[in-house]
This record gives C-alpha cells, structure tokens and sequence, in this order.
C-alpha cells in the first residue's frame, strides 16, 4: 500500500516451489520444519537404540567378547550423545514447532527463516558428529596402553573413530592428553553446533509465546505445554552459553594447546565438571519439562475433567526450572568439593522434589474421579505418570550424600536416568505422537496396535531398566565393557538385554502403525479426541495456513468450553449444539474468506547453516593449509548467507491469488 | 496490510496478546541476555586462575599495559556515543547523518580492535605471555578474544548497515529497526568491555 519502491537487493529470488525436495529445503513453515525435525530426530532415535542394542548385547553374559572396550567406549558414548542432544531435544523441538503456533493461536513463529535455521543447524551438526566415522586416527588412550580388549593403533576399526569418553566429555580424560586422536573433537564441535541451533530456537520461540498469542491468550490461558516449552527455553537460554564456554575451553586445550583443565600446569579439572553440570542439570529439566507439558495436555481429555490445580501445574514448572540451575553439584559429590557444598547441595537437590511432587498430585488429581478412557495416548500418559515417579524416587536417593557415594559410577544411576528419561520422556513423546498424530495427517493411528505397542514397550522397558537397580546396588559398575564371572551378575544383566530387544520389538509395531495409519487409517475429523485446547478448532491436516481466522480466547480450555457447560450440580453436559460448531468450525477452517499473508520460503538458512560444520571440520584440520582454507570459506559462506538474508527483501509483490502469499519479518 | 503490520509494533494493533516490543526487539534482548551467561562464565573462568599461586609467570597482571588498555577502552565508549548518535540520525530520517555515525561507530571498533592486536602482540613478544604459558594466560587470551570476536561481528554489521543504506540510497523505515538492533548488540559489547576493563584489567592481581 505505501511500500516505498525498493530496488531488489536479494541474490536468488525468493524460492517458489510448493512440493517436492525444493520445497522442503526452503520452507519456513513451522508445521514442516516440525515435521522435519520429527523424522530426522526418529532416525537419530533409531541409530541410538541400535548402539543400545550393541551395548546389551556386550553385556548379556560375563566377559563376553561381541565389542572391544575401545568400541564399547564409543558406543556408549554416542549413545547418550544422539539420545540426549539428537533425539529428545529435537523430538521436543518437533512438538513445539508444530503445536506451539497452533496452540497460542497464530499463523507461524516470530522469525520463520530463523527457525528454519535451527533446524538445518541441527541436522548438519549431528551429520557432523556421526562423520567422525570417515576421520579414524584412533591411537590408544594413554591410561588404556597395554590393557586387554583395548586399542593400539593396529587395532582400528569402524567403531573406534566414533568420540568415546563418555557425553559429559569429563577432563583430563577427554583431553588432549589421555585422549589423542580427532574422534572427541568431533563430540566437542558437534555438540557445540547443536547449542547454536538450540539457541536460536530458544530465542525464536521465547519472542513467539511473548508476543503472538492470539486475542484473549493471556498467559495464564496458555495449554501447560506451551508454558512448559517457555520454561525449556529459558532454561537453555541461561544454560547453553555455559557449555559454549566450556566446550571452547576443551576445544582450546585439545587444539590450540591452552591449559585450562591440565592439572600439571595448574589448570582445573574440576573447573570442568562444574560448567557442565551448570549446563547438564538444567538440560535434564530441557529434557523431561515438554513431556511433562504433553502429559498435561493428555492426561485432562481422556478424564473429561480440567488440568487439576493448573496454576500450580504451571508454577510448579516454573519452580522447578529455578531450581534446577541451583543443584548441579549432585553430580558431583564424588569429586571431593567441600562438605559445606555436599550438604548445601544435596538439600537443593531435596526441594526439587517439591515442585515434582506437586505436579504428580495435580495430574493424579486429574485422573481422580474422571471419566476415563484408556486410549494409547492416556495409556502411555500414565505410563509416564507411573514410571517417572519410580525414576524420580530413585533420583531424591541421590540428594543424600553418602548414599549418593555408594551409587556413584553404579547401574543404580543408569536405572535412575533411563526410568526418567525413557519411562518419563520417552513415553510421554510416544503418547504426544498418537495424540497428535491427526493433526499431522487427518487420520487416527491404529488403536489396537498402539495399544499392543505400549504394553509391550512397557514390558520391555522394566524388564531392561528394572534389573539395573538390583545391579547397581550389587556393585555393578557402570561404562565397563565386561564384569568378572562369580559375582552372580550375569541372569539380571541377561534379563535386561531380552527387555531391551522387547522394546525395539515394540518400537517396530510403532513404526508398521506409522506408516499403516498415514495411508489407510480412519480418518479423523476435526475433533477425534473430544480435546480441549484451540489447536483442536481447525481441520485435520492443519491448513498451510493454520488458522482461517484469528481466533479469539476467552478462557482456558477454551474449545472445552464451547462444546461443554455444567449442570446444577456442576457436572459436564455437552451443549446441543456441540456437534453443529464442530461441524461449523471444520468448514470454516477450510475456507479462508480473505487471503492471508504467510512467510515466504528462503534459500539462505540451509546455506547459513552449512557453514558452520564446514568451519568445525577446519578446526579439526587447522593445522593443515586445507583446514585454514575451510575455517575461512565456512565462515564467509555462512556471513555471505546472513548478508543475503538480511538484504532479502521484506515482502514481494503480492500475487493476490488467495493463500500462500508474501510476508517475512 | 503488510506494510501496516511491519510499520507499526506487533502488539498494537489488536491481532495478538503481545509485549508491544517489536519481535527482532524482543529477540535480540533475549538474545543478549543469554550472552550475559558466555561472558559470565568466561570471566569466572578467568577470576579462578589469575591469582592461582604456583602457575608459569608471567601473570596476565604482571603485563597488562593500563594507560594503554584505558585509551583503547575510551575509544571503544566514545563508540557507543556515535552508535546512539547513528540511532538518533536514523529516527530523524537524516540518512547521510546515520551513515556518518555508522561509519564511525564502524572506525572507532576498529581501532579498539587494532589496539588488542597490539596488545596481544606485545605480550607474546615482549613479555613471552602466550596463549599456552599458564591457565590464567588462556583464560584471558581466550576471554578478551572472544570479546574481540563481538566487536568484530558487530563492526561487520555495522559496514553492512553502511553498506546497505548506499546502495539503496538511504534505509527505508522498514530498516530503521536495524540500526537500534545493532545498536542494542554494540552498547551490550560495550558494557561486558567496561566489565572485563574493571575486573580482568583493573581488579585482578597476581599472587603475592
């Protein structure tokens, strides 16, 4: 209308494609990008349970031989890496750009391109790390010379080149010293990459929560999945600068010969642990807070009743994200820090238990009294419920420090994370994804296989993880390729593998039902669940668009109350006119009256993102004229993309054809 | 319609439950917040060494040259005065004005640049304080390194907003926004110096 005439500043002209791989590589819609990260994260996810499935296998029986110690290293390694950084950070960065624009009522996220960003970020960083493969220089870790089942440099094999040493990356022992060769470089830039990518999302979303609510979102109106994904972002926010600075640091002494953690010339070891677990604790909070906002979504539809307590559901969470930068030393209390620290500690630790404790109340009180229905999505919402607060009773043992010695380096610390992490956030994703698997594709997924995929998950998980608290507490010791025969450890550790093969064998039902139910599942209709949050009020698969009007909100659980009002003795009764608005509100949806302005795709975030692996391989190989020549194009190209960006013009010239037109912040 | 949406902040005109702060605003404060943290835990890392006893000398303390370091720390502030004078250029419509404090905002980051340049050269030649002598030479080569690295990008987008506006014969309001932004980015580098100057410089003290 007044757009001043501007000449064209760009490179490309802005991409057009609307299907097919161009599409997809240029979108800056938050639903694909989701989607792209779902899928990617679900392969990481595979490959992750994969080397699991190695690592069990290793472990079956006493000294079994199946891996070397150098290649039982790595795989565990990476198997934390690529579970934790590769597969529930991005799986809950799929929830949250799907659903977050859709559950506060807006047509996309504050910086789309940004978010497009992040996730081309994200992916070439985890290419980077699992290049480490083609890079093998393994020579043996000094400590490790000599020892048996362990590498000499004769000895390389596909599995050695991969970083070992564990994913908090502990100093001296992932430095330069003790652990020569490329393959940990790879973990410390890759990982660094991945911050970058959080970073930008974090900002991306905390801008769109704050401000493109829709009309009456106040934010006490927020679905608690929303207020829980703003509490992550915060929480990696505050966090992720933290590792940044402590992977520099490693990144210094491992390349450019800095002392920070080289005990002989007074550097700090210790000063390691501390910035990791600045960072590590919070992450754990990054971790299981989406699946705890998944839950709260879950948990009030399959009961028929409101969140219990909601505010304090949300405040809960809050707390718990306060809390969490104020107890990393519990991963510490074996590293000799002072006891005044241990005690102040381990009581920090304690209180965290608080906001925990209320949040299983309010969702036990959710259920109480309810109207429930045991669909998948409840079942694996309760899954969550039940198997998080095993994990979270075995995690206060822990706040207690001379208990927290004995278990130091045990199984009963791997029983406690996989009962939190897999048993918390891992059930509540799968929940999260056959709850919201409609608004994907229009479709449900098949019930009786979801169904036959929670239990036998369900069985396959306790039957792999419970065995590991007798474990730990017999001793057993954790990251060691093999235990002596004698110490009866052997049925306990066979259980465990049978559980762990249970659970991919479930994890195949899940995919078989996937696939099936994309094609040929029923389909859905706008409202399958009886749902209570606005992301329910427009038609399945969500129009490009999202919203055909911008909706307005005049309570929580707004769509809730459109469809339902109380009696006299205050129970629910569905309006009469229920079915008539849903009906109403899927035609509406579907026919947009005015055009409306989306986001235009753009070439440069992919070609941003590409720089930064490109300048990591050239750390690597700075010593060489190729590695200097690749920090240098890395970082032009990545400025060059930026300058591109910045210059790409604000808007073109509308092709006022109805959907699908101009319009980028 | 877009236009509108573009020219008038996010949260006024009445689509959207908002802060009212524009959306590159609000991200580049919530950005810079988190950028506190980097620099937080650079200089914590630094504090822990610099009085360490029993590390290889010479301290970073021991060589820091004051009168010099206060002269590049004055042209970097005197920087912040043309970067708000740019601002004040760019909301008064005055486009060669803007380009002039850009320039020079860009002219005095540079210097302050050259003088680290300077600065580190003469440690590592006159005093053999090297990137890898001691933890506490790490960490301060390391710290004001990547706080040079700021200055540096923010130079970069600085000639890029010089660049710009030439090209396209002056900012269109659609781009004023920019010039606060950037000016947000370098008053924050600005102050985190002043921080580093006060603590790391002025403050810290080898050990006895």
């Amino acid at each position: 209308m007044t757009a001043t005439a501007e000449r064209p500043t760009t490179i490309f002209r802005r991409p057009k494609a609307t299907t097919g791989i161009w599409s997809w590589i240029t979108t800056v819609d938050h639903k694909r990008i989701g989607i792209m990260y779902g899928y990617t994260a679900f392969v990481f996810f595979i490959i992750g349970g994969i080397e699991a499935l190695l690592i069990r296998i290793q472990l079956a029986q006493p000294n079994m031989e199946f891996l070397t110690a150098a290649e039982y290293n790595a795989l565990f390694t990476t198997h934390a890496v690529t579970m934790i950084f590769l597969f529930v950070m991005p799986v809950s960065a799929a929830f949250v750009n799907y659903l977050l624009p859709l559950m506060i009522g807006a047509r996309d996220v504050a910086f789309p391109r940004l978010n497009a960003l992040s996730y081309w970020i994200f992916l070439f960083g985890g290419i980077f790390i699992y290049s480490a493969i083609f890079f093998s220089d393994v020579t043996a870790p000094v400590g490790a010379q000599g020892v048996p089942g362990n590498l000499d440099p004769s000895d390389q094999t596909f599995l050695g080149g991969i970083p070992s040493g564990g994913w908090f990356l502990y100093q001296p022992n992932a430095g330069p010293v003790f652990s020569p060769g490329r393959a940990i470089d790879f973990a410390v830039i890759g990982i660094q990459i991945l911050g970058v990518a959080s970073l930008i999302a974090s900002v991306n979303f905390i801008v769109t929560i704050f401000n493109m609510r829709a009309r009456g979102m106040r934010l006490l109106r927020m679905p608690v999945m929303v207020w829980m994904t703003l509490v992550v972002q915060f929480l990696l926010l505050f966090s992720l600068p933290i590792i940044a600075v402590a992977l520099f640091m490693v990144m210094f002494d491992r390349q450019f010969g800095t002392l920070f953690f080289d005990a002989t010339a007074g550097g700090d070891p210790i000063l390691w642990q501390h910035l990791f677990w600045l960072f590590g604790h919070p992450e754990v909070y990054v971790l299981i807070l989406p699946a705890m906002g998944i839950v709260s979504e879950v948990l009030p539809v399959f009961s028929k009743k409101p969140l219990f307590g909601y505010p304090a559901v949300v405040f809960a969470g809050a707390g718990i994200g306060f809390l969490g930068f104020g107890v990393w030393a519990h991963h510490m209390f074996a590293s000799g820090i002072t006891e005044v620290a241990q005690a102040a500690f381990g009581l920090a630790t304690m209180t965290i238990a608080i906001p925990t404790g209320i949040k299983i109340f309010n969702w036990l009180g959710t259920m109480w009294g309810g109207k429930i229905r045991f669909t998948t999505p409840m079942l694996f919402a309760i899954g969550f419920v039940a198997m998080f607060v095993i994990g979270g009773l075995s995690g206060v043992t822990h706040a207690v420090v001379p208990s927290d010695w004995q278990q130091t380096d045990t199984y009963w610390i791997v029983a406690h994370f996989h009962y939190v992490l897999f048993g918390g956030a891992v059930f509540a994703i799968f929940g999260g994804l056959y709850y919201w698997f409609p608004k994907l594709t229009g479709r449900m997924m098949n019930e009786k296989l979801g169904k036959l995929h929670f239990w036998v998950m369900f069985i396959g998980f306790n039957l792999t993880f419970a065995p590991m608290h007798w474990l730990g507490l017999q001793g057993m010791v954790r990251r060691t390729w093999q235990y002596p025969e004698g110490l009866n450890l052997g049925p306990w550790n066979l259980a465990s593998t049978i559980g762990a093969f249970i659970i991919a064998a479930s994890i195949l039902i899940f995919m078989y039902n996937w696939i099936r139910s994309k094609r040929h599942g029923e389909p859905s209709g706008l409202d399958p669940w009886d749902a209570r949050t606005i992301e329910w009020t427009i038609p399945n698969p969500t129009p490009e668009y999202n919203f055909a009007k911008p909706p307005v909100i005049r309570s929580l659980d707004d769509f809730w109350h459109r469809k339902y009002t109380v009696d006299e003795e205050g129970r629910a009764v569905r309006r009469p006119d229920a079915d008539e608005l849903i009906a109403r509100l899927d035609e509406e949806g579907r026919n947009p009256t005015e055009p409306i302005h989306l986001p235009n795709p753009s070439y440069f975030p992919i070609i941003a993102a590409a720089g930064l692996p490109i300048i990591g391989y050239g750390i690597i190989f700075h010593t060489s004229v190729t590695g200097k020549f690749l920090i240098a194009f890395g970082a032009l190209l990545t400025i060059a993309a930026l300058l591109g960006w910045g210059m790409e013009p604000l808007e073109e010239e509308h092709t006022e054809t109805g959907l699908a037109t101009a319009e980028a912040h | 319609m877009a236009d509108v949406a573009q020219a008038v902040p996010a949260g006024t005109h009445g689509e959207h439950e908002s802060t009212g702060i524009e959306h590159r605003k609000l991200g580049m404060w919530v950005f810079l917040s988190s950028e506190f943290l980097f620099f937080g835990a650079f200089i914590t890392t630094y504090l822990l060494f610099a009085s360490r006893p029993g590390l290889a000398r010479p301290y970073p303390a021991e060589v820091y040259d004051i009168p010099f370091t206060s002269v590049s720390s004055f042209v970097l502030l005197m920087s912040s005065l043309t970067m708000v004078l740019a601002h004040n250029a760019i909301e008064r419509n005055d486009q060669s004005g803007t380009r002039t404090w850009l320039l020079a905002t860009a002219m005095l980051g540079s210097i302050f640049i050259g003088g680290q340049v300077f600065e580190f050269t003469a440690f590592v030649t006159e005093y053999g304080m090297k990137l890898t002598t001691s933890p506490a030479a790490s960490a301060f080569f390391v710290l004001t390194g990547f706080h040079g690295l700021h200055v540096l990008v923010g130079v970069l987008m600085l000639f890029s907003l010089y660049g710009m506006s030439r090209r396209m014969g002056g900012l269109s309001p659609k781009h004023h926004l920019n010039v606060e932004l950037v000016g947000l980015y370098w008053h924050f580098v600005d102050i985190i110096w002043i921080v580093i100057f006060t603590v790391v410089y002025l403050l810290s003290k080898p050990p006895l």
